[in-house]
Protein backbone atom coordinates (compact mmCIF):
# COMPACT_ATOMS: atom_id res chain seq x y z
CA UNK A 1 0.00 0.00 0.00
CA UNK A 2 1.19 3.26 -1.06
CA UNK A 3 1.64 6.38 0.71
CA UNK A 4 0.24 8.93 -1.19
CA UNK A 5 0.16 13.21 -1.46
CA UNK A 6 -3.33 12.72 0.08
CA UNK A 7 -2.24 11.44 3.69
CA UNK A 8 0.36 13.59 4.25
CA UNK A 9 -2.13 16.86 3.24
CA UNK A 10 -4.79 14.92 5.73
CA UNK A 11 -2.21 14.84 8.49
CA UNK A 12 -1.18 18.04 8.00
CA UNK A 13 -5.32 19.13 7.88
CA UNK A 14 -6.10 17.19 11.23
CA UNK A 15 -3.11 18.85 12.77
CA UNK A 16 -3.92 21.93 11.88
CA UNK A 17 -7.49 21.48 13.40
CA UNK A 18 -6.40 20.39 16.52
CA UNK A 19 -4.16 23.51 17.23
CA UNK A 20 -7.20 25.18 16.21
CA UNK A 21 -9.13 23.53 18.60
CA UNK A 22 -6.34 23.95 21.05
CA UNK A 23 -6.41 27.87 21.14
CA UNK A 24 -10.06 27.91 21.59
CA UNK A 25 -9.74 25.42 24.57
CA UNK A 26 -6.41 27.18 26.24
CA UNK A 27 -8.58 30.68 25.76
CA UNK A 28 -7.18 32.03 28.86
CA UNK A 29 -3.20 30.66 29.33
CA UNK A 30 -1.09 32.56 27.01
CA UNK A 31 1.68 29.66 26.71
CA UNK A 32 -0.45 26.78 25.93
CA UNK A 33 -1.63 29.39 22.86
CA UNK A 34 1.88 30.07 22.43
CA UNK A 35 2.88 25.86 21.85
CA UNK A 36 -0.76 25.80 19.59
CA UNK A 37 0.63 28.35 17.38
CA UNK A 38 3.90 26.34 16.74
CA UNK A 39 1.90 23.22 16.05
CA UNK A 40 0.38 25.11 13.69
CA UNK A 41 3.12 26.38 11.53
CA UNK A 42 4.19 22.81 12.12
CA UNK A 43 1.48 21.64 10.12
CA UNK A 44 1.64 24.24 7.25
CA UNK A 45 5.38 22.96 7.23
CA UNK A 46 4.07 19.40 7.01
CA UNK A 47 1.93 20.45 4.21
CA UNK A 48 4.93 22.37 2.27
CA UNK A 49 7.68 19.50 2.51
CA UNK A 50 5.05 17.26 1.33
CA UNK A 51 4.47 19.09 -1.84
CA UNK A 52 8.05 19.63 -2.48
CA UNK A 53 8.27 16.11 -2.30
CA UNK A 54 5.59 14.86 -4.64
CA UNK A 55 6.05 18.14 -6.96
CA UNK A 56 9.78 17.41 -6.82
CA UNK A 57 10.62 21.20 -6.37
CA UNK A 58 13.10 22.11 -3.76
CA UNK A 59 11.47 25.38 -3.26
CA UNK A 60 8.77 23.94 -1.06
CA UNK A 61 11.65 23.02 1.34
CA UNK A 62 13.58 26.76 1.28
CA UNK A 63 10.10 28.52 2.18
CA UNK A 64 9.69 26.03 5.10
CA UNK A 65 13.52 26.65 6.07
CA UNK A 66 12.15 30.48 5.63
CA UNK A 67 9.03 29.72 7.89
CA UNK A 68 11.30 27.82 10.93
CA UNK A 69 13.70 31.01 10.66
CA UNK A 70 10.60 33.42 11.58
CA UNK A 71 9.23 30.99 13.94
CA UNK A 72 11.78 30.66 15.98
CA UNK A 73 12.23 34.88 15.98
CA UNK A 74 8.26 34.93 16.75
CA UNK A 75 8.16 32.31 20.02
CA UNK A 76 11.81 33.97 21.17
CA UNK A 77 10.23 37.73 21.47
CA UNK A 78 6.62 36.12 22.35
CA UNK A 79 8.16 34.50 24.87
CA UNK A 80 10.64 37.63 26.14
CA UNK A 81 6.68 39.86 26.16
CA UNK A 82 5.40 37.41 28.49
CA UNK A 83 8.13 37.41 30.94
CA UNK A 84 7.43 41.15 30.97
CA UNK A 85 3.75 40.80 31.61
CA UNK A 86 4.33 38.20 34.31
CA UNK A 87 7.07 40.65 35.83
CA UNK A 88 4.82 43.50 35.65
CA UNK A 89 1.12 41.90 36.42
CA UNK A 90 2.14 38.83 37.77
CA UNK A 91 -0.16 37.11 36.07
CA UNK A 92 -0.87 35.34 32.41
CA UNK A 93 -4.66 35.31 32.97
CA UNK A 94 -5.73 36.58 29.34
CA UNK A 95 -9.13 37.97 30.88
CA UNK A 96 -7.34 39.94 33.35
CA UNK A 97 -4.73 41.83 30.39
CA UNK A 98 -7.54 44.58 29.64
CA UNK A 99 -5.22 47.70 30.79
CA UNK A 100 -6.06 49.45 27.36
CA UNK A 101 -9.54 48.99 27.62
CA UNK A 102 -9.68 52.17 29.61
CA UNK B 1 6.77 0.49 0.29
CA UNK B 2 5.31 -1.58 3.29
CA UNK B 3 7.64 -0.19 5.92
CA UNK B 4 7.28 3.43 4.97
CA UNK B 5 3.71 2.62 5.30
CA UNK B 6 4.02 1.45 8.42
CA UNK B 7 6.28 4.21 9.89
CA UNK B 8 4.25 6.75 8.71
CA UNK B 9 1.07 5.06 10.43
CA UNK B 10 3.13 4.79 13.51
CA UNK B 11 4.78 8.18 13.45
CA UNK B 12 1.14 9.79 12.50
CA UNK B 13 -0.43 8.10 15.47
CA UNK B 14 2.15 9.49 17.92
CA UNK B 15 2.20 12.82 16.57
CA UNK B 16 -1.66 13.43 16.51
CA UNK B 17 -1.76 11.61 20.30
CA UNK B 18 1.30 14.03 21.42
CA UNK B 19 -0.75 17.20 19.83
CA UNK B 20 -4.16 15.93 21.26
CA UNK B 21 -1.81 15.88 24.67
CA UNK B 22 -0.44 19.29 24.45
CA UNK B 23 -3.90 21.12 24.23
CA UNK B 24 -5.43 19.09 26.94
CA UNK B 25 -3.11 18.52 29.49
CA UNK B 26 -3.57 21.02 32.83
CA UNK B 27 0.41 21.73 33.13
CA UNK B 28 1.82 23.53 30.82
CA UNK B 29 5.24 21.57 31.57
CA UNK B 30 3.65 18.68 30.45
CA UNK B 31 2.19 20.37 27.44
CA UNK B 32 6.09 21.83 26.62
CA UNK B 33 6.93 17.89 26.51
CA UNK B 34 4.47 16.44 24.25
CA UNK B 35 5.44 19.43 21.66
CA UNK B 36 8.62 18.04 22.47
CA UNK B 37 7.69 14.39 21.53
CA UNK B 38 5.29 15.79 18.41
CA UNK B 39 8.71 17.71 16.97
CA UNK B 40 10.25 14.32 17.11
CA UNK B 41 7.47 12.40 15.38
CA UNK B 42 7.11 15.27 12.28
CA UNK B 43 10.88 14.58 11.89
CA UNK B 44 10.71 11.29 11.56
CA UNK B 45 7.60 12.06 8.88
CA UNK B 46 9.94 14.62 7.13
CA UNK B 47 12.55 12.19 6.81
CA UNK B 48 10.05 9.79 4.97
CA UNK B 49 9.48 12.68 2.71
CA UNK B 50 13.33 12.52 2.54
CA UNK B 51 14.13 15.75 3.44
CA UNK B 52 16.43 14.83 6.02
CA UNK B 53 18.44 18.29 5.77
CA UNK B 54 14.99 20.23 7.68
CA UNK B 55 14.18 17.15 9.49
CA UNK B 56 17.39 17.42 11.33
CA UNK B 57 17.09 21.11 11.27
CA UNK B 58 13.80 20.74 13.32
CA UNK B 59 15.44 18.75 15.94
CA UNK B 60 18.00 20.87 16.34
CA UNK B 61 16.27 24.16 16.07
CA UNK B 62 12.96 23.55 17.59
CA UNK B 63 13.60 20.73 20.18
CA UNK B 64 17.43 21.88 20.78
CA UNK B 65 16.65 25.68 21.17
CA UNK B 66 13.29 27.08 21.22
CA UNK B 67 11.22 24.11 23.24
CA UNK B 68 14.08 24.40 26.13
CA UNK B 69 13.01 28.41 25.88
CA UNK B 70 9.34 27.29 26.26
CA UNK B 71 10.32 25.37 29.03
CA UNK B 72 13.35 27.55 30.71
CA UNK B 73 9.99 30.62 30.56
CA UNK B 74 7.51 27.75 31.33
CA UNK B 75 9.02 26.63 34.82
CA UNK B 76 10.46 30.29 35.92
CA UNK B 77 6.66 31.23 35.84
CA UNK B 78 5.15 30.95 38.78
CA UNK B 79 1.75 30.41 37.28
CA UNK B 80 -1.72 29.78 39.09
CA UNK B 81 -2.61 27.13 37.26
CA UNK B 82 -5.66 26.35 39.21
CA UNK B 83 -7.54 29.74 37.66
CA UNK B 84 -6.13 29.32 34.58
CA UNK B 85 -8.03 25.70 34.11
CA UNK B 86 -11.49 27.05 34.75
CA UNK B 87 -14.17 26.84 32.42
CA UNK B 88 -12.18 24.68 30.15
CA UNK B 89 -14.31 22.67 29.23
CA UNK B 90 -17.11 25.51 29.25
CA UNK B 91 -16.26 26.06 25.47
CA UNK B 92 -15.60 22.59 24.60
CA UNK B 93 -18.45 22.57 22.48
CA UNK B 94 -17.75 25.33 20.25
CA UNK B 95 -13.54 24.62 19.61
CA UNK B 96 -14.62 20.75 18.70
CA UNK B 97 -17.51 22.08 16.24
CA UNK B 98 -14.78 24.95 14.52
CA UNK B 99 -11.93 22.20 14.86
CA UNK B 100 -14.23 19.83 12.85
CA UNK B 101 -15.05 22.56 10.35
CA UNK B 102 -11.74 23.75 9.41
CA UNK B 103 -10.53 20.00 9.58
CA UNK B 104 -13.62 19.19 6.33
CA UNK B 105 -13.02 22.74 4.75
CA UNK B 106 -8.91 21.37 4.47
CA UNK B 107 -10.22 18.34 3.23
CA UNK B 108 -12.45 19.08 0.75
CA UNK B 109 -10.27 21.73 -0.83
CA UNK B 110 -7.24 18.81 -0.61
CA UNK B 111 -9.74 16.66 -2.01
CA UNK B 112 -11.27 18.85 -4.60
CA UNK B 113 -8.03 20.67 -5.83
CA UNK B 114 -5.39 18.06 -6.16
CA UNK B 115 -4.78 14.38 -7.70
CA UNK B 116 -3.71 12.77 -4.24
CA UNK B 117 -3.03 9.43 -5.13
CA UNK B 118 -0.31 10.22 -7.88
CA UNK B 119 2.93 9.28 -6.90
CA UNK B 120 5.96 11.06 -6.93
CA UNK B 121 7.35 12.62 -9.72
CA UNK B 122 10.25 10.94 -11.09
CA UNK B 123 13.66 13.08 -10.14
CA UNK B 124 15.06 15.65 -12.79
CA UNK B 125 16.86 18.31 -12.82
CA UNK B 126 20.10 18.81 -9.96
CA UNK B 127 17.58 17.23 -7.66
CA UNK B 128 18.09 13.72 -8.92
CA UNK B 129 22.30 13.85 -8.65
CA UNK B 130 22.76 15.58 -6.08
CA UNK B 131 21.99 14.92 -1.83
CA UNK B 132 18.98 17.00 -0.22
CA UNK B 133 21.40 19.31 1.99
CA UNK B 134 23.33 20.27 -1.82
CA UNK B 135 20.04 20.66 -3.65
CA UNK B 136 18.98 23.50 -0.59
CA UNK B 137 22.05 24.91 -0.47
CA UNK B 138 22.20 25.51 -4.07
CA UNK B 139 18.53 26.76 -3.50
CA UNK B 140 19.59 28.53 -0.88
CA UNK B 141 22.41 30.66 -1.96
CA UNK B 142 21.64 31.42 -5.48
CA UNK B 143 17.83 31.60 -6.25
CA UNK B 144 16.92 32.80 -2.34
CA UNK B 145 20.52 34.51 -1.05
CA UNK B 146 18.29 37.87 -0.51
CA UNK B 147 15.66 36.36 1.06
CA UNK B 148 18.56 33.98 3.17
CA UNK B 149 19.97 37.56 4.40
CA UNK B 150 16.54 39.21 5.30
CA UNK B 151 16.22 35.89 7.45
CA UNK B 152 19.42 36.98 9.04
CA UNK B 153 18.39 40.36 9.68
CA UNK B 154 15.01 38.73 11.09
CA UNK B 155 17.02 36.67 13.59
CA UNK B 156 19.47 39.83 14.39
CA UNK B 157 16.70 41.94 15.30
CA UNK B 158 14.81 38.96 17.25
CA UNK B 159 17.66 38.56 19.00
CA UNK B 160 18.18 42.09 19.98
CA UNK B 161 14.26 42.47 20.71
CA UNK B 162 14.71 39.89 23.36
CA UNK B 163 17.35 41.13 25.31
CA UNK B 164 16.08 44.68 24.99
CA UNK B 165 12.55 43.63 26.80
CA UNK B 166 13.94 41.24 29.13
CA UNK B 167 16.71 43.48 30.08
CA UNK B 168 16.47 44.89 34.29
CA UNK B 169 18.85 46.65 35.76
CA UNK B 170 19.56 45.78 39.01
CA UNK B 171 19.38 48.35 41.78
CA UNK B 172 20.97 46.90 44.37
CA UNK B 173 24.36 46.46 42.81
CA UNK B 174 26.96 49.22 43.05
CA UNK B 175 29.59 49.46 39.96
CA UNK B 176 31.57 52.04 39.13
CA UNK B 177 30.90 55.24 36.62
CA UNK B 178 34.89 55.88 34.87
CA UNK B 179 33.87 58.25 33.00
CA UNK B 180 32.44 59.90 36.14
CA UNK B 181 35.50 59.40 37.73
CA UNK B 182 37.84 61.15 35.46
CA UNK B 183 35.43 64.22 35.24
CA UNK B 184 36.01 64.84 38.78
CA UNK B 185 36.80 68.28 39.72
CA UNK B 186 38.64 69.64 43.28
CA UNK B 187 35.26 71.18 44.49
CA UNK B 188 33.73 68.22 44.14
CA UNK B 189 35.42 66.08 46.60
CA UNK B 190 36.55 69.15 49.14
CA UNK B 191 33.84 71.68 50.30
CA UNK B 192 35.35 75.08 52.69
CA UNK B 193 32.83 76.26 55.05
CA UNK B 194 32.90 79.69 56.63
CA UNK B 195 31.45 79.14 60.63
CA UNK B 196 32.06 80.80 63.67
CA UNK B 197 33.37 79.22 65.82
CA UNK B 198 31.02 78.16 68.46
CA UNK B 199 32.24 78.22 72.01
CA UNK B 200 30.61 75.74 73.73
CA UNK B 201 28.32 76.26 77.52
CA UNK B 202 30.58 75.64 80.44
CA UNK B 203 28.55 73.42 82.57
CA UNK B 204 29.68 73.42 86.62
CA UNK B 205 29.67 70.03 87.75
CA UNK B 206 29.23 70.61 91.00
CA UNK B 207 26.38 73.28 90.91
CA UNK B 208 24.48 71.47 88.12
CA UNK B 209 23.08 68.61 90.68
CA UNK B 210 21.83 71.31 93.17
CA UNK B 211 20.16 72.91 90.44
CA UNK B 212 18.01 69.87 90.18
CA UNK B 213 17.35 69.53 94.04
CA UNK B 214 15.95 73.06 93.72
CA UNK B 215 13.26 72.21 91.83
Amino acid sequence: MNITLGHYLTLGAILFALSVTGIFLNRKNIIVILMAIELMLLAVNMNFVAFSHYLNDIQGQVFVFFILTVAAAESAIGLAILVLLFRNRSTIHVDELNTLKG
Amino acid sequence: MYPQAVLFYVFSAILLFAAFRVITVSNPVHAALFLVLSFFQASGIWMLLEAEFLSITLVLVYVGAVMVLFLFVVMMLDVDLESLRKGFWRNFHLAATLGAVVALELTAVLMGGFRLSQPAHALGGTAATVPNTQALGIALYTEFLYPLELAAVILLVAIIAAIALTLRKRKDSKFQDPSEQIRVQPQDRVRLVKMKSVVPEIVDPVKAPLVEEKK
